[in-house]
């Protein structure tokens, strides 16, 4: 199902949580919702989810406005940050607790809760207690929880935010193959440059309770909309020119080793297959370059660089 | 559209709120707006000097901060063994020494009868040995509670940095400690300035506290003007201590945190293996003694060891109209009166205030429970004897006293397990599809109803051995075990004495069973 917010609206306390925020998800589409702790992005998941009061603005499913539906008559999935996972029930009760809502027969919810814990990696877990899961095994029963009801659509709140990194790397390719595997339309809050890259199929950059550019990564990280969303999604070589700023993407310098070049090496760090430079040239300018291989300049090279027109843009300042 | 914050609606909340506070107003307000009416219109014709006033209430507050002081020389170590290490049946080292705690006041003060030399058995000493016994637990698990969840980060780092294992203790665990260390003091201090059993048996007739002197002016002199202005002073006392000890409790929250503690709790290692053994050893006889003398001197008879005195359970004498049997079965009966309304009026107060953040409102619930069941009973008596509220004589007043004395247990278990119910889990229920009613059904209901099993099993205990009150309200043909304990004591002879032991013993078994029951029902969450 098709996912509209228009012009969303929530204020705390005389501040705008939401300032006019609009979204649109296609049918079976995984938008990734970014922005930076505070910028309004959960206020916006529970206010299409209907469990936060709105102050304007509607929420469509497929055209039908929502307004007056309340949460349990929605078809919205949510998955909790915290997980929300119910202390007293066990795996089985916690995964096919939305069947037992929707008057599924018991039959049909054992078989279904089978199915999902297979789904999620957790086969045979039904009658573990909660309280006893590891954090990536809630975080599994929280997904097959979610997933349980067959929601039109699923919302995600960081879901993989408290895990540490192996394990979050491992289901962040997890989640992806289940979203691509469920064709479900699905929005995915995320404060993570690289989760929202990995999940969305496009992204929303999202900053002060508004969206700031909507795109594919690709498109993002080859034209981003302003200077700021340049900077928070970690674009290096963001130089200020009056109301505008210049962005030279670091792949698209050339640098060659040479006596005479114009620019020295303060720095070189590698991260696996590539090499970040840090450069500064005669006109005292910083600037990253990234090169690959094993053969690279080291600090206190002197470098001849060749930039690559196509790798420089100009964007508004955007602050 | 959102989902509730909290389990009700504004206007089912009010409803909730009414019926306790109704019953607050009539069996709790009216009495003591009763006492405080007749207190102050006779403050200046009392025949009762003021200098004796002022005396007793002096030898009321030292006598308490005495035994505050002796239940933490006590409770410490055990405290410090509970809150640092791991090791088998620390859990059940915790449900036991709640034992004392629920154990009924006249069962405390009979064992220390028997356990004690007969030129010790009524003195100042007994008294505060006695209060020690009692209030051991308030000191073992707050503290040790809390200690549990300070970590050890903070004293390694002190030990890197280069102190010596006093200075540590001084500068680094005392400090942080101090919060949990201020609210039990506060709380057995409490305690034993209200507490009536122990001091009305151990003091003998001539060692008198408030709550005692307001006894002995009411049911002995029939002095009720002295008793009204005796009351007063007791409840300015009282108030001031329960705004204390409630706002020194409230700075408790938060600092707790079982999920770290699982990780701070580690097996003792060395010499810290000899000191956790002797710790636990002494504290098993400090504690078990007067258990077992008790036990002793209720099977002890002139021909060696039998049940003899276990057979006055069967027989009528002057001293009690009744069998000792029946006044067992009218204790159960009112016990399980009292807890029915506990549940009912704590639980629902509980769930109306529920979404009120705790602190100032916490001490309101504690009053009644510092709030002197002395108190509580002569203000029945005053009250409920003319109109518009003539009840005098109606047996429903027992196990109304017993509830208002039970009901504070009631929220101070049922309030924080509602309070835990996380918003996220109602949000989560709703999302997938539970309609609110559905929702309060499924996810408020269960969880709840764990706190509600333990706080019925405290509620009945300490409704078993509810004294203070019931003492004044309990017709006398229908007397409840610690009343009939207190008549067998109050006579002189070998005879009587074992008799009060075996009634102590039998009461003992009736409210440590609830109160363990109640400790599992519960999921481990108590008043303390």
């Amino acid at each position: 199902m098709r996912l509209r917010a228009e012009e969303l609206v929530v204020g705390f306390d005389g501040t705008a949580a939401l300032a006019g925020a609009s979204l649109d998800v296609a049918a079976g589409e995984t938008l990734a919702l970014l922005g930076p702790s505070g910028c309004g992005k959960s206020t916006l998941l529970r206010a299409i989810a209907g469990l936060q009061r709105l102050d304007g603005g509607r929420v469509l499913l497929d055209g039908r406005d929502l307004g007056g539906t309340p949460p349990h008559r929605r078809g919205i999935g949510l998955m909790f940050q915290e997980h929300a996972l119910f202390p007293h029930r066990d795996v089985a009760g916690n995964v096919g607790f939305g069947l037992r809502m929707a008057g599924t027969p018991r039959a049909e919810i054992a078989r279904s809760v089978v199915e999902l814990l297979g789904l999620v990696g957790l086969d045979g877990m039904g009658k573990r207690s909660v309280e006893t899961l590891s954090g990536g095994e809630q975080q599994r029963v929280a997904l097959a929880r979610a997933l349980a009801p067959g929601p039109p659509v699923l919302l995600l709140d960081e879901p993989l935010g408290s895990l540490d990194r192996p394990l979050h790397d491992r289901l962040l390719d997890e989640l992806g193959e289940v979203f691509r595997r469920l064709q479900q339309t699905v929005l995915y809050v995320t404060h993570d440059v690289a989760e929202a890259f990995a999940l969305g199929d496009r992204v929303a950059v999202m900053r002060a309770g508004r969206i700031v550019q909507t795109a594919t990564p690709n498109e993002l990280w080859s034209r981003p909309a302003n200077g700021w969303v340049a900077r928070f999604l970690g674009l290096a070589n963001v130089e200020p020119l009056g109301e505008s700023v210049r962005i030279t993407r670091p792949e698209a310098i050339g640098v060659e080793r040479s006596p005479a070049g114009e620019a020295t090496v303060i720095r070189a760090e590698r991260s696996g297959a590539v090499v970040t430079l840090t450069l500064r040239d005669s006109a005292g300018r910083e600037l990253e370059a990234v090169v690959a291989g094993v053969n690279v300049p080291a600090p206190g090279d002197r470098v001849a660089l060749r930039i690559d027109p196509a790798g420089v843009v100009f964007v508004p300042a955007g602050d | 559209m959102d989902v509730d914050r909290a389990p009700l609606g504004r206007l089912q909340l009010a409803a909730a709120a009414a019926i306790p506070i109704a019953f607050l107003a009539i069996f709790f307000v009216y009495p003591l707006a009763t006492i405080v009416g007749r207190g102050l219109a006779e403050s200046g014709s009392s025949t009762f000097a003021t200098g004796e006033t002022l005396r007793i209430a002096w030898f009321t507050t030292w006598q308490a901060a005495l035994s505050t002081a002796l239940t933490l020389a006590v409770g410490l170590p055990l405290a410090w063994v509970v809150g640092r290490f791991a090791f088998r049946g620390r859990s059940l080292v915790l449900a036991l020494v709640l034992v004392p705690f629920v154990l009924p006041t006249l069962v405390v003060a009979t064992a220390f009868v028997a356990v004690l030399p007969g030129r010790l058995d009524r003195s100042v000493p007994a008294i505060l040995l006695a209060h020690a016994f009692f209030n051991v637990a308030v000191v073992v698990r707050v503290v040790g509670g809390y200690w549990a969840g300070l970590g050890r980060t903070t004293e390694a780092a002190a030990t890197v940095l280069g102190a010596g294992p006093w200075r540590r203790l001084r500068e680094v665990t005392l400090p942080q400690l101090a919060p949990a260390l201020a609210a039990a003091s506060a709380l057995t201090f409490l305690f034993s300035f209200t507490s009536f059993g122990v001091v009305v048996v151990l003091g003998g007739p001539r060692i008198a506290t408030l709550e005692t002197e307001i006894y002995s002016q009411a049911a002995r002199l029939f002095d009720l003007r002295t008793a009204a202005v005796l009351s007063l002073v007791q409840l300015g006392a009282v108030a001031a201590i329960v705004v204390v000890a409630s706002r020194l409790e409230g700075r408790l929250l938060g600092g707790r945190s079982s999920e770290t503690a699982r990780r701070v709790l580690r097996r003792p290692r060395g010499r810290e293996r000899w000191l956790v053994g002797s710790v636990l050893g002494s504290s098993a006889v400090l504690l078990g003694l007067p258990l077992a003398a008790l036990i002793r001197r209720s099977l002890s008879t002139p021909t060696g060891i039998g049940l003899d005195h276990y057979r006055v359970l069967r027989r009528e004498t002057s001293i009690l109209l009744v069998t000792p049997l029946e006044a067992a079965a009218n204790s159960l009966l009112f016990a399980t009166l009292a807890t029915g309304l506990a549940l009912a009026v704590g639980g629902l107060l509980a769930l109306a205030l529920a979404r009120l953040r705790p602190g100032w409102l916490d001490a309101l619930v504690l009053l009644p429970l510092g709030g002197s069941a002395v108190m509580l009973g002569f203000g029945f008596v005053i009250a409920f004897d003319e109109p518009p509220l003539e009840l005098r004589g109606s047996a429903l007043l027992v196990p109304v006293a017993q509830a208002l004395v039970a009901a504070p247990f009631v929220f101070r278990i049922v309030a924080p397990a509602i309070r835990s119910v996380r918003v996220e889990l109602r949000e989560a229920a709703a999302l997938l599809g539970g309609s609110p009613l559905r929702v309060r059904r499924e996810i408020d209901l269960p969880l709840v109803a764990r706190a509600l099993g333990g706080a019925a099993g405290f509620a009945f205990a300490i409704a078993l051995g509810e004294f203070g009150a019931t003492i004044f309200v309990a017709q006398a043909d229908r007397p409840t075990l610690p009343v009939a304990i207190f008549r067998f004591l109050g006579r002189p002879g070998a005879e009587n004495q074992g008799s009060a032991a075996a009634l102590a013993v039998v009461l003992a078994l009736l409210a440590a069973a609830a109160a363990l029951v109640a400790e599992r029902a519960g999921g481990r969450r108590s008043p303390l």
